[in-house]
């Protein structure tokens, strides 16, 4: 290949060829696009199963807050890679036929739930009782209070943290390559079987993986300051 | 085909010792860097700080997994062997380093800056000023989420399985090749880790707990 270059240095004795890696592009590009694609979307619905589970947890009834607090301590202290194997290997011996992406987007979701219950949790018991007696004495449902008193200013307490955790859940979905789901390792992991350029991938891909999570925390900011940047007194 | 029984579990359990072996490994060396980390961010010199910042920006935003393969696959590159061992121990020192600096910063940044003030005024050197007076204070507000962080480091060990290293995971791994029984098998290795996170995990909020009642007082 034409772009190769030598180190300099005296005891490394190998040649660096990006050539392979970048005629690859379309396939880096497309596996970037389906890891964007598999994050945004676990985020998405993880927020969903983690707001009900921090509700329930939160003012559910005692079973109810009993399941959710096994399922959120048994979430974070398991790794990621061994939940991803149950959702795969083990569930599908239960009679589940799903693809890899399915049961990768699944693994996330469930992950992302449990760790970010816990934040938003943080962030409903960071809201004074006063505000929730104002919303009652105003007559307000309780799901009406949780959506018009609790949940912004919660959110907008937790945001540094829960944002934090969006972005460690891209970086996480590298895992899912090891049931070949498609994303930007999977990707990585096939070129690199094609054309033993091995280091040269995986760094190019560590890049792509750093300017994503840049981009992420850059739209985190806008999004922070489109919906939740509102004077306070404080 | 063979079935899951007590030699299976001993062979999983037995795995666990460098599951172990691999989070002390990271947990020293990592600390080590990591507190190296937390004083260069919070350094006098610009350059000691910028280039903290950029070790710690590119640690935490890319995947453990492709740090480990860079390192993994990077060795030969130097003319070392490929060795799982090097390669899990080095990548997770390097990002235990990393976060737990970040951690650590933080708990050093939180230190009243009347204290760093007062230590100056009384022409403390800067090793005196960080050893005797920073660090002490820093460290007991530490404590809780860097036990909390443990659990993360043990956690993390389970990717090494993915280059060959043979610990829980990958010793489950190999179990349910050979029993085809995927749903106990997991369900093992999951309370193996259970077992090893969840006390850490009730530690670290028993800690915080009582740091934030001794901090309002």
């Amino acid at each position: 290949m034409a772009q190769a270059l030598r180190c300099g240095l005296p005891s490394v004795n190998y040649t660096f060829q990006f050539g392979d890696v970048f005629a690859a592009w379309p396939l880096l590009l497309k596996g970037t696009w389906t890891t964007i694609q598999l994050s945004f979307l676990a985020m998405v619905l993880g927020l969903v199963v983690a707001v009900l589970c921090a509700w329930g947890k939160t003012s559910g009834p005692r079973p109810l807050r009993f399941l959710i607090n096994t399922y959120i301590e048994l979430i974070r202290n398991t790794p990621f890679l061994v939940q991803l194997f149950f959702f795969f290997f083990a569930l599908p011996a239960l009679g589940l036929r799903w693809s890899p992406y399915t049961a990768a987007l699944t693994a996330l979701v469930v992950n992302l739930g449990a760790y970010a219950a816990e934040i938003i949790r943080a962030g409903i018991e960071s809201i004074p009782r006063g505000q929730v007696e104002a919303g009652l004495a105003l007559n307000l449902k309780r799901w009406e209070i949780f959506r018009f008193v609790i949940i912004k200013p919660a959110l907008r307490a937790i945001y540094p943290a829960l944002t934090s955790q969006f972005i460690l859940l891209m970086l996480s979905s590298a895992v899912v390559s090891v049931i070949s789901a498609d994303d930007l390792t999977s990707v990585a992991a096939n070129l690199q079987s094609q054309t033993f350029r091995s280091f040269e991938i995986y760094i190019v891909v560590a890049g792509i993986y750093l300017l994503l999570s840049m981009a992420f925390s850059a739209l985190f900011k806008l999004v922070f300051n489109a919906t939740l940047n509102y004077p306070d007194r404080k | 085909m063979r079935t899951f029984g007590t030699p299976e579990f001993w062979f999983i359990l037995e795995a666990a010792r460098w599951t172990l072996a691999l989070s002390a490994i990271a947990v020293f060396f990592g600390g080590i860097g990591g507190l190296a980390v937390a004083l260069s961010r919070v350094s006098p010199l610009a350059w000691v700080r910028g280039l903290a910042t950029a070790f710690v920006q590119v640690f935490q935003g890319t995947p453990l997994l492709l740090q480990l393969f860079l390192i993994f696959f990077g060795a030969p590159i130097l003319g070392l062997d490929i060795n799982p061992w090097i390669a899990a121990g080095v990548a997770l020192s390097l990002n235990t380093a990393a976060f737990l600096g970040q951690i650590w910063r933080g708990c050093i940044e939180a230190i009243p800056r009347g204290q760093w003030e007062a230590a100056e005024a009384l022409n403390l050197s800067y090793t005196s000023r960080m050893r005797d007076v920073v660090l002490p204070q820093a460290w007991k507000i530490a404590v809780p989420p860097t036990v909390g962080y443990l659990v993360q480091v043990i956690k993390g060990t389970s990717l090494a399985a993915i280059i060959g290293f043979t610990e829980i995971t990958r010793a489950g791994q190999i179990v349910n090749n050979a029993t085809f029984q995927p749903l106990l098998v997991f369900s093992v290795v999951a309370a193996i880790y259970f077992v090893m996170c969840w006390p850490l995990s009730l530690l670290a909020g028993h800690m915080e707990r009582r740091l934030a009642s001794t901090l309002t007082r």
